[in-house]
This record gives C-alpha cells, sequence and structure tokens, in this order.
C-alpha cells in the first residue's frame, strides 16, 4: 500500500480514506465533496460513520434517495399546511436543510439527471433557488456532497456532478485504516488553531502542471487541489502547504481525473516543462520537479483496470463519462409533466397540488359561507392531474463496416450517410452510438451519447482496412441492443456493410465460416427484436448484405440505388413505426 | 449576500467578455450564447457583469420597473398614469434574474396569485420571472437541459418583447425586453440547432491550455474563496471603469456612423458565408457599432467587424457535421477574403 507511508506529521499511518475523511470534516463545503467507489455498502458505511465521528457536534448530514422529488429535494408547497393555514405554506428542501453540513448521496450513478443538476447548481451559488409552484425562494444551501458509486465499471455518476466534487477515493484501494480517536485529535488541533495556511507560486504552479501532464481539461480540478492540499496541511499542523500536502492533493484529486498516463519520470525532465518561457529558471527546476513529484502520486493511485484501459485507448477515455444517459431511463419510466388536465387522482395519475389549488381557488368565498374560515374548500371538480408524455428515448446504434472492402469502395458514402443520419438523430434529440468493425475486430467508438460533437469526433477518427468480421460486430451491436433495452429505452440499429465477411470471431480468415457465423449472429441478435435496417455498401447489390438483413429480420436498403436522403427517409419511417 | 467574483479578475475568455459588454450597452443584440468547457468562468462572468451595470431609472411602484421615459413602451399601468405627467421614478439595480432548472412555466410568465385568491377571493396576477427581467437579463445556466417548451416560450418573448399571459382566467399583457443569456456544455448535449440561430452573439469558451494563465486563475479563484470581501475590494477600481465605459458607449452609440463601404464588405461576408436571412447581417452591424461605441469611436471600422464576426455568425453557418475545423476557421477565411489578411 503506497498510500502508508505518506502520512505525515501527524505520527500516524493514515490512508487516503481517513485523509478524505479528515478534510472534509474540516469544512464540508469546500472541497465541494467526495466520490467514494464502494463495492459493498459496508465499506461505504464504515467510512461514513467514521465521517460522522469526525463532523462538528451538530453538522446536518442528510441522505437523498434516489427517488427524491424536485419539492423535498428543492422545498415545495406543503400540502398539510396549505389546507389548514388556508394559504399557500412552503416547506424547505433537503438542500437547504444541509445547509453547513454534507449531503449523502447512495446509488450515485443511478441518480437521476435532474437530481444531480439541482445539486451542481446549489454547490456553485451555495443557495437554493425555487421557482416553481407559484412561489419564489432563495434559501442558503452551502453544503458538501458525498457520492456514493456503487455501480459496475460502465456506470458511472453523473459528470456534472463528480466534476465538483474535489476528492474521488476508491476504498477498494484504499480503505480506512486510523483509529477514530487519532483521526479526530487531529481534526480537532487543526480547528482550533485555525491558521491560516498559505501557498507558494511555485506550488500553485506543480499543480497545474501536473493537471496539465495528466491531460486533465478541466481547471475546477486544480482550484480543488490546492483547496485540499491547504486543508492536509493544516490538518498536519503546517501554516505553509509542503510537498506532502501536494502527493497527497495529487492522489486524492489529480489522480483519479486524468484521462492520459504521464510521460514517465525516466524521460528527460524538459521535454514536460511547457513553462520554461518564463525567465525563471532557478525556480523552474524545483517547480518541474515538484511537479513530477505530483504526477508520480497521481500515478500511484490510478487503479490498475484504469491504466490497461486508458492505455488500451487514451483517445476515448478523455470523454466525460455516461452519466447523462440516465436521464432518458428516468423519463420513460415516469413520463415527462408537459401540463394538466382535469380528472381525479386515480389510476396512477399524480395530482397536481398547485393547479387544484388555483382552480378551487375563485369559489373559495362562495364555498365557504356555511363553514369556519381559514380551510379551502376543494371538490372533486377542482381535481387537476399532471398530464404525462411517455416518450421512449430512443438510442441509434450503428454498425459500420470498416473493413478493406467496405474502405475502397463505399465508406465515404457510407460516412454521410451516418452523417446525415446524425443530424437527424440529433434534432430528434436521440442518443446515438457507434460500433465498427475492421481488421481488428469490433469496436464501440462510442457509447450511447446524444453529444454531437462527440459522435462526429469518432466518426472522423474512423480506423479503416483489414478484413470483415462482421460476426464480431453484430455480436459487439447485440450487446449494446440488451444494455440500451435495460435502460428502458428503444434501440434502433442500423448496419453500413457490404455483408462479405471473411473473418470469424476466433480472428481467422475463411469466407464461408465467416459468413455462416455472421449469419449465425444475425439470427440470434433477431431474438432481441430491435428494428434493424441493413444498408449494403458494396459497388452492385449483392446478396450476401441481403441475407444478413434477412436473417436479422431487417430492412435491406442498398447504397448503390438510396442516395442520402432515401437513406434519411427509410431510416426515420424505421423509427417511427417502432414509436408506434 | 455573498460577495460576487469580479468581472474585471476573470483571466481570458475575452470573447465572452465583448459578447456580454456588447449586450450591456445594446440590448436589442438579441441575447448572448455561451457554450463550452466546465468551470471556464460562464456563469461567474455574468453575475459579475451584472454587478457592475451602471443602475437604471424605473417608476416608482411599478410591478415591471418600467422606464419613466419610454413613451409607449412601458406596461398598461405606466402608460395610462404617464398621460396625467411625469411618473416618479427611482434608480433600482439592472434586474439579472437566474433561470433555475426546474423552474415552472408559471412561475416564469406568471400566474393566478394563490395567495390572494385563496385568502381573499381576488384574482390578482402575479407576475414571474420575465417581468422581473424586463429592462436587465435573464440567465440560464445549462440551457441545453432546459425542457424544449421553455426554451420556445423564452425564446419568443425575448424576440417580441412582450409577454402575454392567457390562463386561469388571467389575460395579462406587459412588457417584456431582456437580454437572454444562455449557457452550457455541448458535452451534455447540444442545444436543438433550430434555436442557435435565434440567439444575437454566440460564444465558445475553451480552458485555457498554458500553464501560467492556467496558474494564475487558480491563485485568483484561490484569492477569492479565502477572503471573498478583500478581493472584490481590490478589483472595485477595475469594476468601476468598465461600468464608465458601458455608460459612454450607450451614450455614443446612436451617433456611430456605420459607412457604406463597411456595409457593402459585411453584406459580402456573410453571403460568403452563405448565412441565411438577414439577421446575421443585422446583429453583425449592430455588434460592431456596439463595438466600436465600447471603443470610444464614431464610425465603424473594418477592425471593428472583425472582432466581432465570429461572434454574430459563427451560429448561422450550415452545419457540416464532418469539417472537424469547425464553424470558426470558415469564418476566418471568410473574413480575409472580405477584409485582406
Amino acid at each position: 500500500m503506497p498510500d502508508a507511508k505518506t502520512a505525515s506529521g501527524a505520527g500516524a499511518a493514515l490512508s487516503d480514506a481517513d485523509w478524505a475523511a479528515a478534510i472534509v470534516a474540516m469544512d464540508p463545503a469546500v472541497v465541494g465533496g467526495v466520490v467514494i467507489r464502494a463495492r459493498h455498502g459496508e465499506d461505504a458505511d464504515s467510512w461514513l460513520r467514521l465521517l460522522r465521528g469526525l463532523l462538528s457536534p451538530g453538522t446536518p448530514v442528510r441522505r437523498v434517495p434516489g427517488h427524491i422529488t424536485d419539492d423535498r429535494l428543492l422545498g415545495g408547497l406543503d400540502l398539510a399546511a396549505t389546507l389548514a393555514a388556508g394559504r399557500p405554506m412552503v416547506a424547505s428542501g433537503l438542500l437547504a436543510e444541509a445547509d453547513g453540513g454534507l449531503l449523502v448521496l447512495p446509488l450515485a450513478e443511478r441518480v437521476a439527471a435532474a437530481t444531480a443538476a439541482h445539486l451542481a447548481a446549489a454547490r456553485d451559488l451555495g443557495e437554493v433557488l425555487i421557482e416553481r409552484d407559484g412561489f419564489t425562494c432563495r434559501a442558503r444551501a452551502r453544503f458538501g456532497v458525498i457520492a456514493l458509486n456503487e455501480g459496475r465499471d460502465d456506470e458511472q455518476p453523473p459528470a456534472n456532478l463528480t466534476d465538483r466534487l474535489a476528492i474521488h477515493i476508491d476504498l477498494a484501494a484504499s480503505p480506512p485504516t486510523a483509529d477514530a480517536g487519532a483521526l479526530s485529535t487531529l481534526v480537532d488541533r487543526a480547528r482550533s488553531t485555525g491558521a491560516d495556511v498559505t501557498i507558494s507560486t511555485e506550488i500553485t504552479e506543480a499543480i497545474c502542471g501536473a493537471a496539465v501532464s495528466l491531460g486533465i481539461g478541466s481547471l475546477t480540478a486544480s482550484v480543488f487541489a490546492v483547496r485540499v492540499a491547504r486543508i492536509a496541511a493544516a490538518l498536519a499542523g503546517r501554516t505553509a502547504v509542503a510537498e506532502d500536502d501536494v502527493i497527497l492533493a495529487a492522489r486524492l484529486v489529480l489522480g483519479p481525473r486524468a484521462t492520459t498516463i504521464p510521460a514517465s519520470p525516466e524521460q528527460p525532465e524538459e521535454q514536460s516543462a511547457p513553462d520554461a518561457s518564463d525567465g525563471q529558471s532557478a525556480d523552474d527546476e524545483t517547480t518541474g520537479e515538484l511537479k513530477d513529484v505530483a504526477v508520480e502520486a497521481a500515478r500511484a493511485s490510478l487503479p490498475p483496470g484504469l491504466l490497461a484501459q486508458l492505455t488500451a485507448c487514451a483517445n476515448r477515455s478523455n470523454a466525460t463519462g455516461a452519466g447523462r444517459s440516465k436521464q432518458p431511463h428516468t423519463a420513460s419510466r415516469r413520463g415527462r409533466s408537459v401540463g394538466v388536465k382535469r380528472g381525479p387522482p386515480s389510476g396512477g395519475a399524480r395530482l397536481n397540488l398547485i393547479e387544484t389549488l388555483r382552480a378551487a381557488a375563485p369559489w373559495q368565498r362562495m364555498r365557504r359561507q356555511n363553514d369556519r374560515p381559514g380551510r379551502v374548500e376543494v371538490r372533486a371538480d377542482d381535481f387537476r392531474v399532471r398530464r404525462l408524455k411517455q416518450q421512449v428515448a430512443a438510442t441509434t446504434i450503428f454498425l459500420v463496416d470498416a473493413s478493406g472492402s467496405s474502405a475502397l469502395h463505399r465508406l465515404g458514402e457510407a460516412k454521410g450517410a451516418v452523417e446525415l443520419l446524425l443530424a437527424d438523430c440529433y434534432v430528434r434529440r436521440d442518443q446515438v452510438a457507434m460500433i465498427a468493425f475492421s481488421g481488428r475486430g469490433a469496436e464501440v467508438l462510442l457509447p450511447p451519447t446524444r453529444s454531437l460533437a462527440r459522435a462526429r469526433r469518432s466518426l472522423a477518427d474512423l480506423p479503416g482496412g483489414g478484413g470483415t468480421p462482421l460476426a464480431a460486430g453484430i455480436d459487439a451491436t447485440a450487446l449494446m441492443v440488451e444494455a440500451v433495452k435495460r435502460k428502458g429505452q428503444a434501440p434502433g440499429v442500423v448496419i453500413l456493410t457490404d455483408g462479405k465477411a471473411n473473418l470469424t470471431r476466433a480472428g481467422t480468415g475463411g469466407r464461408s465460416v465467416a459468413e455462416e457465423e455472421a449469419l449465425t449472429a444475425a439470427r440470434a441478435m433477431r431474438l432481441l427484436n430491435a428494428k434493424a435496417i441493413v444498408i449494403d455498401t458494396s459497388p452492385q447489390p449483392q446478396p450476401q448484405a441481403a441475407r444478413v438483413a434477412d436473417a436479422l429480420g431487417a430492412r435491406y436498403l442498398p447504397l448503390p440505388r438510396a442516395d442520402a436522403e432515401t437513406l434519411c427517409l427509410a431510416v426515420k419511417a424505421q423509427q417511427d413505426r417502432r414509436g408506434a | 449576500m455573498r460577495a460576487l467574483y469580479p468581472f474585471t479578475a476573470i483571466i481570458g475568455q475575452d470573447e465572452m467578455r465583448l459578447a456580454l459588454l456588447i449586450a450591456a450597452v445594446d440590448p436589442t443584440i438579441g441575447g448572448v450564447l455561451v457554450f463550452g468547457d466546465r468551470g471556464t468562468g460562464k456563469s461567474t462572468a455574468v453575475r459579475g457583469l451584472a454587478s457592475l451595470l451602471p443602475p437604471m431609472r424605473a417608476v416608482c411602484g411599478c410591478k415591471y420597473h418600467c422606464d419613466p421615459g419610454a413613451n409607449g413602451s412601458g406596461c398598461d399601468d405606466c402608460q395610462e398614469r404617464g398621460r396625467e405627467g411625469p411618473l416618479p421614478s427611482e434608480l433600482v439595480a439592472v434586474p439579472v434574474v437566474d433561470l433555475p432548472l426546474g423552474a415552472t412555466e408559471d412561475r416564469i410568465v406568471g400566474a393566478l396569485d394563490l395567495e390572494r385568491a385563496l385568502t381573499r377571493g381576488e384574482k390578482a396576477f402575479q407576475t414571474g420571472l420575465l417581468a422581473r427581467a424586463h429592462r436587465g437579463f435573464l440567465y440560464i445556466d445549462e440551457v441545453n437541459l432546459l425542457e424544449d417548451h421553455l426554451v420556445d416560450l423564452l425564446l419568443d418573448v425575448a424576440a417580441s418583447g412582450e409577454n402575454v399571459v392567457e390562463r386561469e382566467g388571467l389575460s395579462v399583457r406587459h412588457p417584456a425586453r431582456f437580454v437572454l443569456v444562455g449557457s452550457g456544455n455541448p458535452e451534455e448535449g447540444e442545444l436543438r440547432p433550430q434555436l442557435l440561430d435565434r440567439f444575437g452573439l454566440s460564444v465558445e469558451v475553451r480552458t485555457p491550455q498554458d500553464i501560467a494563465t492556467r496558474v494564475e486563475i487558480v491563485q485568483r479563484r484561490d484569492a477569492f474563496e479565502r477572503a471573498p470581501a478583500a478581493f472584490a475590494a481590490a478589483w472595485q477600481g477595475e469594476d468601476e471603469a468598465v461600468r464608465a465605459q458601458i455608460e459612454a458607449a450607450r451614450r455614443l452609440l446612436r451617433s456611430v456612423d456605420v459607412p457604406t463601404s463597411i456595409m457593402e464588405q459585411m453584406a459580402r461576408l456573410c453571403s460568403g458565408l452563405g448565412t441565411d436571412g438577414l439577421r446575421g447581417e443585422l446583429t453583425l452591424m449592430r455588434a460592431a457599432r456596439a463595438t466600436a461605441a465600447l471603443d470610444g469611436a464614431t464610425t465603424v471600422t473594418a477592425e471593428h467587424v472583425r472582432g466581432v464576426t465570429p461572434l454574430a455568425l459563427r451560429h448561422r453557418l450550415r452545419r457540416n457535421p464532418l469539417e472537424e475545423a469547425g464553424s470558426t476557421a470558415r469564418i476566418d477565411r471568410a473574413v480575409v477574403e472580405a477584409f485582406g489578411a
């Protein structure tokens, strides 16, 4: 365990998890919070217990359940109080209640996009701003967020939230070790002295330089690293940030955000020091060294899986995670509120209280005549329920044949067709995903996303050449279709190929075996019941692609006869049929 | 009240700052869209600008803080009362209204005042965010995450300058002229293309890549976090200077002249880029004029046009998803063609 020996000043061996708890406990709001990767709920619970023990007495800690509604989170109309008082009464929400303390977000990888966005907005402003249900409200809400990420590797909490939480730790790699008593002494001492910790320009430069070397674009990470280093110094009883604090900050803040593997320190240092232009040669050296120390520390905190992943596809992982994909999931299950209609709240319909009260309001004087004042008289006539639009989010998966034979003939045209379809998906706010297969096998170029920018990039980078492992491509698509379905979305598949499979799943040649495998894969995928289109990209329509389409139960469309416009219409028609 | 990060303490992001200053000088520019990386100070800039704007004169007691000098453009009430003589007025801060995520339509346009309806049985109009934003700014962070029908609604009102409410038996119309500022991160989903060109100016923000700038930004943010009030006070002088610049530019704006030769060049530029409609040219002209006014110049020069062309036209180009270079590079080429290198 590399982190045990860096515990400084205090004399105790502290793990990253211990440090994280102590740093957050010092000031929950200032570092934004912690993202905790925990395979088991118990690990997270014991860390939370440790943290709670360190907080100043009376610090609020609130749990945010995944199904929380906006009115509980932000504050909203208090039904009982409103009816009793006869005028709208507002109840404060969790965000305001957590002011000065912590919000704990279990299952953060599944949090609704709206909830994450509200947390992010309140974190930015330090207050919660409400404009809903007929009232305006502003309440102080400075809090830290503890996001528990208990998901599998492919599930990530929304990036717009994790970006705003300074510390990212993995409890499996670094479980809490210190006894709570020692840690609490440390925190109490730092709290009582309350000394201001200074940070030198060289150290700030080292942190910024390390962030750049690690491929961290956002400056928020550097700002957080500075804050964490400062608090760490205070905890260690120092009045100025020292190297140990930078190392710790690099491990807690920068390492987990790294998107590139930094050049290893054996290489000449000049290469990785682009700040030589400032003409401060003497300082440069120390800054450069410290930066390398920070980078090295950050490297150490990279989990081994991440390293492998980064090495395999460095160009892909600088994207911001897949958190956003959860939004349509929720939307499809509950539907989006698109207005109200008159009617009783039965059959699962949810009462829209504010509109009901508005409907009842004009009649109050008349209805109240024989009753005591102060009570709102609501009749069945007044009931208004939410009208929900059941919009099933669609994800269109493109499977693009980038093999040599395709590349020769029609890859350019296929790309053009995909682009037109992309533009269309973009207007419809569908998600798109892209898988390509070529001599190197099948590769997911783009997991489902709504960002045209990313889709465009991945298309431009589309590798080409080699054999045609069609079966592998179809298998990869089928996997993604299943994943999309699990999220409650409707998958659609567009396959662009000439159907001339010549690479088997095992990676060996052999046209007939490969084609047979492709057909088997297609038949298997047909069972998933996803709408599909096969676009034949060969110069003349060939029976192979048609056979694949047939096995898939897909529509067959030869590209030679279909100009881009026709293609687009065909795909649209398919999507509309699915929607019906 | 928390101290705000001063507008002038923002490092780099010249394009964003220019766009916001143009909108402050000429609110008819039609709104500003700021798209780009997280943590580049998008919302900081908008809030910072708001706090340095010079206060405005408004009719006392008017729900819409109408301009006492505005003939015929005030709310019904002010027009009615205004016939009998000048209205009493006061200086108020320029409103900058945040449209929080999850805002409902009734709070945006205004609705029946529930409290008065329930307790007194009166039918009264409770004004919404649009009324509050009149003559000021309406800021939407993460505009790309806002429900489509709300974005449509906001753009409609921003374009017409009037909010028409027909709901719950209420029939209200009131002026709502504001600068719509939207910001967002394209990685989280883009804005629908049909909405893009309804914003006057469009800014792309990137995180600065050079270390010295990054260090400077981190240090300033750190200094601000530790002592917000002292930090804001240290920048007050700079902020005052910008405020004076805006005030001077507003006075000058009407008298800024656009020579015919420049008009022709702008027309060539727009047709060269193939921007649809006249909106692009109009915005380009207004932005160039506001920039000239900010410069203290009374004549628009090619330099002024050059500086604002990406802002005014970037989002009006036909999209070509394949061209990775993007619209900025195309604009640069067209500018060189129209004005020479």
